[in-house]
């Protein structure tokens, strides 16, 4: 079931979510809702993609139990705040961020760490 | 980039995307450039209920539909732009961009916007996200159970203090001045819940833990002394600020820093015109950035005609 209405792919679950980090070396997931801190940066995603092409985007409903692969991610241990952002390379966690980000904030990890 | 723009719009908030609306729909050809992703503040409002003709909506669905129509209409959008001068005192204003681009519009309509105010103390930065906030409609569930501070005095500080409640177990709302700028009914509503206490004539000094937000220094603003409080969360709701960084030498400015226009949305240049979050007035609403945007399309449109 899909949550979110952007225009990234959504991923429904956790399986979903493996499969993508074995076949995207670079992958970004914003895990989040349709609220004002959470749109602003599925809109970065949106923007940039065209920038990244060696980055994969994607998103993942905070509400959906399935997203507890995110949730429960040692790397989000502490995290009060939406969205949760996942920065994957080769599969492993590379960063993570809570709360809004700005555009330079997320180019900034995307250089640095893919 | 060498066409000569009728009217170029800086902002794509409602207030910028209703001016293209009308410019195109008035067949001027228009430009909306906009710094970031379109829609502005309102992209940010979870739930619109008050947008007269629309029974419930989100801001992002409602500024996805006002970006289509003023595309749809003809409008150009040029989305993650940057200014960094503008040429606007002739009849041909020039926007100089930050990759040398140069657009050139016989009219400009500034509407900027605004964001929303941060507290600027020590420790807001580093514990955004892990236990400061601006959204309890986001991160409220995050403080079940916890006790957390609510800053700022106005409507949305306090019905979102209200909204906490439902999470946290003790709210205290701290406000610089010694009373609310809220409505009656809505102070009434913060002052009858019996989990909302106050701390009035006060600011946050600081913020300070160690993983998440533990201790906030509060200081009492007449007398200058400070206590601490051990804190969970503090969520900050203490208004806007308007985007007109570096108009100041351009347009006049009131001591807010926001543009002044008269009735017709004209500011002191030929040719310039301002509307929505970015100008001098009382009121903030979606549908008053709308009618800004509005007027200033109409008034732009009439500058022209008669320019001719």
């Amino acid at each position: 079931m899909k949550y979110l209405q952007t225009s990234l792919p959504e991923i429904e679950t956790a399986e979903e979510l493996k499969k993508m980090q074995q076949e995207h070396p670079n992958l970004m997931v914003v895990c989040g809702r349709m609220g004002p801190m959470c749109i602003p940066v599925y809109d970065i995603m949106e923007e940039i993609e065209d920038e990244y092409p060696h980055v994969k985007f994607a998103v993942m409903a905070f509400d959906s139990p399935e997203s507890g692969i995110i949730r429960n991610d040692p790397a989000c241990r502490g995290f009060m705040g939406l969205p949760f952002t996942m920065y994957y390379k080769n599969a492993e966690v590379a960063h993570a961020t809570t709360s809004i980000q700005s555009r330079q904030q997320v180019t900034d990890i995307l250089k640095a760490k893919f | 980039m060498n066409d000569i723009f009728d009217i170029a719009i800086i902002g794509g908030g409602p207030a910028g995307l209703t001016a293209g609306i009308y410019s195109s729909r008035a067949k001027l050809s228009t430009v909306i450039l906009n710094e970031g992703s379109f829609g502005g503040q309102v992209v940010l409002t979870n739930e619109v209920a008050n947008y007269p003709g629309v029974e419930l909506t989100n801001g992002y669905m409602l500024a996805n539909i006002m970006k289509k129509q003023a595309k749809e209409f003809g409008s150009k959008l040029m989305s993650n732009v940057k200014i960094v001068s503008y040429d606007i005192r002739g009849n041909i204003k020039s926007l100089i961009l930050d990759d040398g681009r140069v657009i050139k519009a016989r009219a400009v309509i500034f509407a900027t916007g605004g964001r929303p105010r941060y507290l600027g103390v020590a420790g807001e930065d580093a514990y955004k996200g892990s236990g400061v906030s601006y959204c309890a409609t986001c991160d409220g569930d995050f403080f079940t159970g916890k006790e957390i501070i609510v800053v700022g005095g106005g409507n949305s500080a306090l019905e979102e203090a209200g909204t906490l409640t439902k999470y946290a177990t003790k709210v205290t709302i701290v406000h610089q001045f010694d009373h609310f700028q809220a409505f009656p009914a809505v102070i009434d509503e913060a002052k009858a819940n019996p989990k909302i206490s106050f701390i009035m004539e006060s600011r946050i000094a600081e913020l300070s833990g160690d993983e998440s937000l533990r201790k906030a220094v509060i200081e009492h603003i007449p007398t200058g002394n400070k206590t601490e409080m051990s804190i969970d969360g503090v969520f900050v709701f203490i208004g806007y600020v308007p985007n007109t960084e570096g108009l100041g030498d351009l347009l006049s400015l009131n001591q807010y820093h926001e543009i002044i226009v008269d009735s017709e949305m004209k500011t002191d240049i030929p040719g310039v015109f301002a509307a929505g979050d970015s100008i001098a007035k009382k009121y903030r609403q979606i549908t008053t950035a709308v009618a800004d945007g509005t007027i200033a399309a109409l008034s732009a449109a009439d500058y022209l005609r008669n320019s001719k």
